[in-house]
């Protein structure tokens, strides 16, 4: 028994957000979640499959985020409640069915969880998946505390099946992936019957046709839904105010920016002056509780993440209810008072509540603060991320790096989202030069392949990991192949969905739930689609080296390469060497060897250092992961490697 | 589930480290061991990309009864556990404070910048010098060298809340350890995990 399936009504966890959230849909009795990948939001789906037997429910990582909301909303179509969890560019991903099921609606409570991850801690975006429910007008929730992540989840369920529509609940990083303690609810029973019906009258919410048509009479209804939504949450207890009945300023905000906007005010000892309007419900807003705030006073402050959404929806109101409140001042993002981009912390809001409340707070000695600035400016080297000690994406990229180098036309490779990502600085000997989103290296690849007609003579290769491939790469490889567009796609296949920790994904024998699955081979798909197939194991260079420069020599068409090698962090590597290394230090040359430290200044594994007293490369053991790559690279072969039985 | 009073409210609390080191997984057991106790916890964390090879920091807030922020405010940290030595030094410029408490596993992990030769990695007394003028309180621990000697380097994490325990800051023994361990890893490591948090414990004491 996992804690989330503790049927202890009161007891009290420390709960991951993610974990909350996941309790909260346990709470809630759904029968089905689905969802892809993705920091910071991988954990809600990984619990709920965990919890999957004991609970009665069908857990699945879906090959992408459109298909994941989908599968989720079929659940919903047969009466059962369902989640669906993704991060803030899946909902991208997802948008097009999104549009049509707000459309449809919905019957069993479905929820739609969204991770953003502002700052993108995480994330190559800071995108903003609120403007989602704005645009194809949905109710939205955003949690303030851990407490909430998990009632509010279990909530909007209830009110998913009050108006028969999804909603959404937000989440962002500092929730997600932050802890707290949370009280648990009941857990229902985990008796379910699903069963769509689709023979009642055409328009029947419950019984007729799951569609979006007639679009005018379903979007005036969605409209209607919208309009009782905006009445219940007139009313919701996940909307608070903290503070006097007369502050001098109203702080306005959501999410984790409750926590950093509530310890500021704690900070600055402004309890009397500043009072805290929480909103929970961020759209629709509520009017009337919006007008009761607003009229306390004339100035506003508004503490929210990524872009201004509150402070745009809430001035909108009070530009309608000016005639009655009169005229306020706002403060916000717009104005400066809050940054614009990036992460928000307590420090952000404690400046502008300062300057706000002419209040002069200094959070660090200024002697401390230059001694401490001082050290680490002359003494911390930065610590710039890395692949992996024993990551195959290192010995990829270095023989991509060489082949291109030896092809010397000025080739280039196109990237995605992955570890891989990290290809684009000098742990991937910069070797991406475009980055965007997931599939996109081997789309825009196909496109450069075209290019040819107007002179473009540069070889073009695209990246792409395994999971990456069946979530969005596919259709790119299909335009390249029919276009005729000459590239070369390398499959990364590390055997999971790595980044995010080893979810599974088509290409394996096992889902979500841990049951076996019969896998979707990439090499034949690609075969199948009409491309020249290569498959080599990263770590033989030689042999990938020249496999690469074949491919780039031939003009014809899309060719893949697919490098098969399991992530260094893997269940089945982790922990377990290939081989146990060693340098000769009588062999190695040091520093009158003429490679100039090409294992340690190129190669740039933390598993091999420079010994600065022996002056020889040196394998940090506690480190090294025994791939036995960097044996090859040693022009006087001083880089032992000994097979481990 | 008794708590006792607390120097601070909240008592704030960052552990820091390069990702592979088992920063979040020290960082849970210190919290739950601190729920045991009847506290309210609030954790924020750093990883995911992060994990690869970089900086990565939990930022743990003990209260009586409270949430707290996820992230500690500037200047407000009481003690930091760093599992590497660089790591504290980077911690202490945005969280530091003259009264803050230090504990330094001394083994470095050097960033690549370093490896590749562009970056120096400071000598041991260096850093100890600029951790010692950053604290009240410093403590070093060869965490590591002493996890490599009883097995796995991973043991490092443990050793260094053992470390915790035994400097007495917290209302946190040697019981509540076992009490997490044997609730949240499988049983097989009860002993190995023991024999980690007991040696930390001594270090510190000596």
């Amino acid at each position: 028994m996992s804690k989330l399936t503790d049927q202890n009504e009161g007891k009290q966890y420390l709960l991951m957000g993610n974990e909350a959230i996941a309790r909260g849909a346990l709470e809630a009795g759904i029968s089905v979640a689905s969802g892809y990948p993705g920091t910071p939001s991988s954990e809600i789906i990984e619990s709920l499959a965990k919890a999957a037997e004991e609970r009665n429910l069908y857990v699945e990582w879906s090959t992408n985020e459109k298909v994941a909301l989908e599968v989720a909303a079929a659940a919903s179509f047969a009466q059962l409640r369902s989640l669906c969890v993704m991060k803030q560019n899946g909902v991208n991903v997802a948008s097009d069915f999104l549009l049509h099921l707000a459309g449809s609606g919905t019957r069993g409570g479905m929820v739609l969880v969204t991770c953003d991850d502002p700052g993108a801690l995480s994330s190559v975006n800071e995108g903003e998946s609120r403007h989602f429910a704005k645009m194809v007008e949905i109710p939205l929730l955003e949690p303030g505390d851990f407490q909430e992540a998990k009632d509010m989840t279990q909530w909007a369920f209830e009110l998913s099946e009050t108006i028969r529509s999804l909603v959404v609940v937000r989440s962002v990083t500092r929730m997600s992936h932050a802890s707290g303690n949370v009280h648990f609810g009941k857990l229902p029973g985990t008796e379910k019957q699903a069963v769509f019906k689709y023979d009642g009258f055409i328009l029947d919410p419950m019984e007729g046709l799951v569609i979006s048509a007639p679009v005018s009479f379903k979007h005036k209804l969605q409209q209607d839904k919208l309009i009782k939504t905006r009445e219940i949450f007139e009313e919701s207890p996940f909307n608070k105010y903290f503070g006097p009945e007369k502050p001098e300023l109203l702080l306005i905000t959501s999410s984790a920016c409750n926590l950093y906007s509530r310890e500021a005010v704690h900070i600055l000892g402004l309890q009397n002056r500043v009072g805290v309007l929480k909103m929970g419900t961020t759209w629709p807003l509520p009017p009337g509780l919006i007008k009761k705030y607003l009229s306390l006073n004339d100035k506003i402050l508004f503490v929210e993440e990524v872009l201004p959404f509150l402070e745009e929806n809430v001035k909108i109101l009070a530009a309608e209810m000016a005639g009655e409140i009169g005229v306020k001042t706002f403060h916000g993002k717009n104005d400066g008072s809050i940054p614009m981009v990036g992460e928000m912390n307590p420090d952000f809001v404690i400046s502008a509540l300062a300057k706000l409340t002419e209040i002069d707070y200094v959070p660090m000695s200024k002697e401390y603060e230059e001694k401490a600035a001082l050290y680490n400016i002359a003494k911390v080297p930065a610590r710039e991320q890395t692949f992996c000690p024993g990551c195959p994406h290192r010995a990829s990229f270095w023989s991509i790096h060489n082949a291109l180098l030896l092809d010397n036309r000025k080739g280039f490779v196109c990237g995605d989202i992955g570890c891989y990502t990290m290809a684009i600085g000098s742990t991937g000997f910069r070797t991406l030069k475009t980055l965007h989103s997931m599939g996109s290296g081997t789309g825009v690849a196909s496109g450069f392949g075209k290019l040819g007609q107007f002179g473009l003579d540069q070889p073009v290769l695209a990246v792409c990991g395994d999971s990456t491939f069946f979530h969005a790469a596919m259709p790119a490889l299909v335009n390249a192949v029919h276009h005729k567009s000459n590239i070369t796609l390398v499959i990364l296949d590390n055997s999971g969905t790595a980044m995010t920790g080893f979810q599974p994904h088509p290409g394996l024998t096992v889902n979500a739930m841990g049951e076996t699955m019969p896998e979707v081979d990439i090499a034949k798909i690609c075969q199948a689609i009409g491309a020249k197939v290569e498959i080599r194991d990263p770590f033989n260079l030689k042999e990938t080296q020249e496999t690469l420069n074949q491919l780039m020599a031939d003009k014809e068409g899309a060719k893949v390469l697919i490098l098969r090698q399991k992530c260094a962090l893997s269940p089945e590597r982790k922990a377990k060497k290939y081989f146990e290394m060693k340098v000769d230090e009588a062999r190695c040359l040091g520093e009158n060897c003429g490679c100039n430290r090409l294992c340690t200044r190129i190669l740039s594994c933390p598993g091999l250092f420079w010994d600065k007293d022996k002056k020889t490369a040196k394998i940090d053991e506690v480190i090294c992961a025994g791939c036995g790559v960097c044996s090859y690279i040693c022009p006087v072969e001083a880089i032992k490697r000994e097979e481990v039985a | 589930m008794t708590q006792t009073q607390l120097p601070k409210e909240p008592y704030n609390i960052i552990i820091t480290g390069v990702g592979g080191q088992g920063n979040v997984m020290a960082s849970r057991i210190l919290s739950n061991m601190l729920v045991h106790q009847g506290y309210s916890i609030t954790i924020g964390e750093t990883f995911g990309a992060s994990q690869r090879g970089g900086s990565v920091m939990s930022h743990i807030r003990v209260s009586a009864d409270s949430t707290w922020s996820p992230q500690i405010p500037k200047g407000k940290a009481d003690i930091v556990v760093t599992l590497e030595p660089i790591e504290a030094i980077r911690v202490l410029m945005n969280y530091g404070n003259p009264e803050v408490k230090v504990l330094t596993n001394t083994r470095p992990i050097y960033p690549v910048g370093v490896i590749s030769g562009e970056l120096k990695y400071p000598s041991k007394e260096e850093i100890q010098d600029a951790i010692r003028d950053l604290s009240s309180i410093a403590w070093f621990i060869d965490a590591t060298d002493e996890a490599v000697k009883l097995g796995n380097p991973i043991l490092g994490n443990i050793i260094m809340i053992g470390a915790l325990a035994g400097t007495g800051l917290l209302p946190i023994d040697r019981q509540a350890f076992q009490e997490v361990i044997r609730e949240n890893l499988p049983a097989g490591t009860l002993d190995t995990n023991m024999k980690a948090f007991d040696l930390g414990m001594a270090k510190v004491r000596q």
